[in-house]
């Protein structure tokens, strides 16, 4: 922003004057309205209007009838299951991007430019062929599945087909955040811990994981955002039973296709309070990260 | 530096070892099983699964949709992002907040909200049927929500570059005597198109692999609204799970594809951004 040319005095009480710029960047005011115009109606009508249309539609039948739509037996134990489903599919995911982080920052070894694009490919895989992947290689018509049937182990149909789906989906959310974050760290505190005696863990639960930690906060609420609201890959290995294997979002759909609109809009508001929170925690965290 | 580190920090083994074998578990033995899967079929077999004419009309326009809404979002992103970075104006800090919320916003929110907002007698299909503009249960349905949730991509990467850019350049071109358009054409135009060409790709490769915002506002009928990913779910339902994965690794060797074209622009439009 440089100011060298100056506005003329004229032009000091106008819009143009908030910020210090030279003229030459000013563009012609109609382009102004024109351009902030279509913005406003862009994300007004794009993002604006359907999230306030959500909160209108689950309160249209009044406060009480909102949680009367919401305490439907089934909807409940769709949101217990997604309780339980998400943080399990997230920690899987936080431990394996500490793992990777680590690996990947701190060392070279061949094979590591690989190592690093595969991490990503689960994010370009359609959650549809996700789950499908899954529903082949542990489905009953498989003959690992069979072999875990005749075990007495369900995994598709069941909550823990679903933890695999999620922790697919949401594979590098946690390394992806982790591993830039500690390049840019440096070892000279790990040095100085390893120097002075500390075991290996030591080094990590006092030095690395400490100075890790807004950047880690930062994955789980990414992370954990998109495990809750993941539809596609959950979708075809859930077998869509209500009351068993149906998470929030599954619920949402088969309310919507029951014709259940306050219902399934009930169930989408507690999804869009997620996703708000998510964005608020994001924004804070992220000046955080940014302070150091 | 590197080679001192790599024999006194310790753990190398024990989180590489980790990190491969989840990722192994996880990702690679499941995708290799289900290219395996569909290897087992005779090839004849295959292309008859994989490259139907239903299959075909799928993909046609899984990619059709994806791509127009890319090219929106081409437009709406620039605009967005230069009024973002630009100019000042009542609420902006919300509005650049709200550009965020496709990324957060589950899926099936998205379906069930615009479905909903878009039917005949919905707070905006009102608006537009008398226009004779069909949204929901329509491909133009499809495109809307792919444009919702690729939205953010073109402007988040066009907008730290447009931020960085430099004042100088501009100044020069106007004092020469070159209009804003043409300063707009020639100075300022070339360095956003590595960031817009990135954005583009992110857009198109996130509005193929969509599946649940699309499934709530298409009809989802074979030939007319089907994507490709209702397709294997429309396979499974029927139990046709070698069709099913026929289909998918079709779709698996697109998503590979692009992965690459995506790295490809980033690798092409780094030395601008640095």
């Amino acid at each position: 922003m440089s100011n060298e040319t100056g506005p003329a005095p004229n032009t000091a009480a106008t819009m143009e004057s908030f910020q210090p710029r030279s003229q030459a960047r000013e563009d012609p005011a109609w382009v102004r309205w024109l351009l902030v115009g279509t913005t406003y109606l862009v994300i007004g009508v794009l993002v604006a209007v359907p999230l306030v249309h959500v909160f209108q539609q689950a309160f249209s039948a009044g406060i009480a009838g909102y949680f009367r739509n919401l305490c439907d037996r089934d909807t409940l134990h769709a949101i217990f299951l997604t309780l339980m489903v998400s943080p399990v599919a997230v920690a899987m995911n936080v431990v394996f991007g500490l793992a990777a982080a680590w690996a990947i920052a701190r060392f070279q070894f061949p094979g590591r430019t690989v190592l690093i694009s595969l991490i990503d490919l689960p994010m370009s895989i359609s959650p549809v062929v996700a789950g499908l992947v899954f529903m082949l290689v542990l489905g009953l018509q498989s003959p690992v599945g069979q072999w875990l049937r005749d075990h007495g182990w369900q995994i598709i149909f069941a909550p823990p087909g679903l933890v695999l789906a999620t922790a697919f989906i949401t594979f590098p959310l946690v390394a992806r955040e982790l591993v830039p974050l500690l390049e840019a760290e440096g070892v000279d505190e790990e040095m100085a811990a390893l120097s002075l005696g500390a075991s290996g863990w030591q080094m990590f639960w006092r030095v690395t994981l400490p100075n890790l930690r807004w950047g880690l906060l930062y994955g789980i609420i990414l992370c954990n955002a998109r495990a809750m609201g993941e539809f596609g890959a959950v979708h075809v290995v859930s077998g869509r039973i209500s009351g068993q294997t149906d998470t929030l979002p599954l619920r949402v759909e088969k309310l919507f296709q029951e014709y259940d609109n306050p219902g399934a809009f009930a169930a989408a508001s507690v999804l869009t309070l997620v996703a708000i929170l998510t964005l608020i925690g994001k924004s804070v965290l992220e000046r955080k990260v940014h302070k150091g | 530096m590197r080679t001192i580190t790599r024999r006194v920090l310790p753990g190398f083994g024990l989180s590489l070892g980790y990190t491969v074998t989840y990722l192994s578990l996880l990702v690679l033995i499941p995708l290799a099983a289900c290219i395996l899967r569909a290897t087992n079929l005779t090839l004849e077999e295959f292309v008859g699964a994989a490259w139907s004419p239903r299959a075909r009309a799928a993909y046609w326009l899984t990619f059709e949709c994806a791509f127009w809404a890319a090219v929106i979002n081409l437009v709406l992103g620039m605009v967005v992002a230069w009024t973002l970075v630009r100019y000042r104006f009542p609420l902006k800090t919300l509005f650049d907040a709200l550009v965020d919320v496709p990324l957060a916003l589950p899926t099936a929110v998205t379906g069930l909200v615009y479905a909903n907002l878009y039917v005949k007698d919905g707070w905006l299909g009102q608006f537009l049927s008398p226009l004779g503009l069909e949204v929901a249960y329509t491909r133009l349905g499809i495109v809307l929500v792919l444009v919702f949730t690729g939205f953010p991509f073109v402007v988040r990467s066009v907008q730290p570059v447009l931020a960085e850019l430099d004042a100088d350049e501009e100044e020069a071109s106007a004092v020469m005597g070159a209009s804003r358009w043409v300063t707009f054409r020639h100075v300022i135009f070339p360095h956003l198109l590595p960031p817009l060409l990135s954005g583009f790709t992110l857009a198109f490769a996130r509005g193929v692999g969509e599946y649940g915002s699309v499934v709530f506002i298409s009809s989802n009928i074979p030939f007319k609204t089907e994507i490709a990913a209702v397709l294997i779910r429309s396979r499974l339902e029927e139990f046709a799970y070698r069709e099913a994965a026929a289909v998918a690794v079709v779709m698996l060797g697109f998503s590979f594809v692009l992965l690459t074209m995506i790295s490809m622009v980033e690798r092409w439009s780094q030395p601008h951004v640095k």
